[in-house]
């Protein structure tokens, strides 16, 4: 109970955030972190809860973001053999939509391929599925304008009850719209989590043989949280790139993927809140360290602090926290007076 | 001509990265690190300290294996988990810290690397070759035996690929696991900084180098068996050509997605390897 108030606390405080913070450039901070921490907590699902390291995810976030700038663009493309494809530009709703639902439909092509290997060579094969995309989206420049990037995107259009259908464009708006698909996005995995599927898929990451001998279809949960996981990150795609409003092969670059898995792990992977913390920390680092440091001693004090959580909290930020709070409580248990303490009974 | 000497080159840093890997169990972000550390030292003595060109490549191997040995006794000795993807996590944040240093210091602008070899090519009847290719090719060649003279026929070797087998039986056998891992580092990374300042001067040398040659030493190891030396080296070679088959015949563009193109293939319809899967490091 104090829970579910703690949350719709932090839920509000969120919400109503535009009011007492206007200063634009701190929402556009928190917009990005929160496209990243949407990516983050859909790669948790993956990383936390069936324990597979998949480098690659950066590509469904990517695939996500070109599917929803074609189309709500529009594009023609010459097919081969005389044929050319010519789609009319959709509404930007309906290209987000589609958007989530390719990155969907690729995360079960590589979950199918993917999951014949474990370990090292899972890693290593979705990595190099990251790296594919890249080069694709960097050639193929009939349909993605390669390295000349697609821009003028238009922004996010949405219909709003007394409004009828509006564009986003203020930082306010658009700082909701993330809010929302991040709760949206939170309240899935969380549901996801305490099902049965969650309970098969954290069954597979503790003993991945047992589980089979238990009878649970390990291919078969491990593509399904591909597929969901891949579609959460399409949908971030999304977000950014009707936001940024510009798009180019480099949002497949490794450093993004890196950066998801920076924020899961450094706020606890398999925790729910893991992801919103390490990506509140390492979405708003870069742009604190700013004013004090150039980009590239930025990235090396990153990587250092990699290094360092790695050493010294290698569960992660929420993980330390309840211990920390559990021993707090202990502490101030033992303050009260031996017959007012509750009794086990 | 040119892919077998990529190819030459590719052996080298794919054994590298095979060697940390089956030895000491670590996925080795920073492999293509110390590729680039090798071509920037490079760099730096022969256009920036005017040291000769053939002093300046062994000093270049040199201090990527002092680097590599230091990072070992430093950082990987002091790791109290061995979980792989704690150790895979901390590689990643040991990769983006070397990188952005290299970009600290020389910007991120792409170097030339002069070499003291005449452009006009050599011909041999209907082949011609630049002089400064056929010097690489005939360096990597020469180390690629010296590495497998190494592994085979020292007690240095004997060493590792008892510690390859089976680490505590090996340190129960009087083994120094410890200065088997930092000897192993130091090599692995050796290997690749020398990989780097051969390739140094036919290609630019820049902060992102690292990043393919990483991927590319991945491909290669995944092509030859995760561990297995004599596949990383085959591995190499068939990488290169490949590559240089594929850009000639297919498309130039698509050059580095081959060996992305081959990863996949050979996972889905080989997943331990192309060759013997329970090969010995040697």
């Amino acid at each position: 109970m104090t829970r579910l108030i703690l949350s719709l606390l932090v839920v509000l405080a969120f919400v109503t955030l535009p009011f007492w913070m206007s200063d634009p450039y701190i929402l556009g901070l928190l917009i990005l972190a929160g496209i990243f921490i949407i990516a983050a907590i859909s790669l948790n699902l993956l990383l936390g809860y069936t324990g597979q390291l998949s480098l690659g995810h950066v590509a469904f976030f990517g695939i996500g973001a070109y599917t929803s700038a074609l189309l709500s663009r529009g594009f023609d493309v010459d097919l081969g053999l005389g044929l050319t494809l010519d789609v009319a530009p959709k509404p930007v709703w309906l290209s987000f939509l589609a958007g989530i639902l390719m990155a969907a439909l690729f995360g079960w092509f590589v979950g199918r391929l993917a999951f014949r290997v474990r370990g090292a060579y899972f890693v290593i094969l979705t990595v190099s599925f990251a790296q594919v995309m890249r080069l694709i989206a960097l050639n193929w420049v009939d349909l993605t304008e390669g390295p000349m990037a697609i821009n003028n995107i238009p922004s996010f259009t949405l219909w709003l009850p007394g409004l009828g259908v509006t564009t986003l464009t203020t930082k306010a708006q658009n700082y909701w719209l993330v809010l929302a698909v991040a709760v949206i996005a939170f309240v899935l995995v969380a549901h996801i989590v305490r099902s049965r599927v969650g309970r098969a898929l954290i069954a597979l990451r503790e003993n991945e043989g047992l589980a089979r001998s238990v009878g649970i279809q390990v291919t078969h949960y491990l593509v399904l949280s591909t597929v969901v996981a891949a579609g959460i990150a399409g949908a971030s795609g999304g977000l950014y790139t009707h936001y940024v409003r510009i798009v180019d092969p480099d949002v497949f670059m490794f450093i993004y993927t890196v950066t998801m898995i920076i924020m899961v792990v450094t706020g606890g992977k398999g925790t729910l809140t893991g992801p919103i913390v390490g990506g509140l920390l390492f979405g708003l680092m870069p742009e604190l360290l700013r004013d004090y440091a150039g980009p590239e001693v930025q990235w090396i004090i990153y990587g250092a602090a990699i290094v360092l959580i790695v050493f010294f909290l290698p569960n992660g930020i929420v993980p330390a926290a309840a211990r920390i709070w559990q021993r707090l409580a202990a502490l101030g248990l033992r303050l009260v007076p031996e017959h007012l303490r509750p009794r086990l009974s | 001509m040119n892919g077998v000497m990529l190819g030459s080159t590719y052996a080298l840093l794919g054994i590298g990265l095979t060697l940390v890997f089956g030895i000491m169990r670590i996925v080795n972000f920073t492999h293509g690190e110390f590729y680039a550390l090798g071509a920037y030292m490079a760099y730096l003595f022969v256009a920036q300290l005017g040291v000769n060109f053939f002093a300046a490549i062994l000093l270049a191997t040199a201090i990527g294996m002092i680097v590599g040995a230091a990072l070992e006794f430093f950082i990987l000795r002091r790791l109290k988990t061995t979980d792989i993807d704690s150790v895979m996590l901390l590689m990643i944040g040991l990769w983006i810290a070397m990188q952005n240093t290299e970009q600290l210091i020389w910007g991120g602008v792409a170097k030339l690397i002069p070499s003291p070899f005449a452009q006009q090519p050599l011909v041999f009847g209907p082949v011609s070759v630049s002089p400064l290719k056929v010097f690489v090719l005939v360096t990597a060649i020469v180390l690629l035996i010296a590495f497998h003279l190494l592994i085979n026929h020292t007690r240095l070797g004997l060493a590792m690929r008892s510690t390859f087998q089976d680490r505590d039986v090996a340190s129960l056998m009087g083994v120094n696991v410890g200065t088997i891992y930092m000897a192993t580092f130091a090599l692995g990374s050796g290997l690749a900084a020398v990989a780097g300042a051969l390739l140094g001067p036919i290609f630019l040398v820049s902060p992102t180098m690292g990043d393919l040659a990483s991927l590319k030493a991945f491909a290669i190891v995944i092509l030859g068996g995760l561990g297995s030396t004599v596949g990383a080296t085959i591995g190499g070679f068939v990488l290169a050509l490949v590559e240089e088959f594929g850009s000639g015949y297919v498309s130039a563009d698509f050059r580095d997605a081959f060996s992305f193109l081959v990863i996949v293939a050979v996972l889905i319809l080989r997943p331990q390897g192309l060759f013997a899967p329970k090969e010995r490091v040697g």
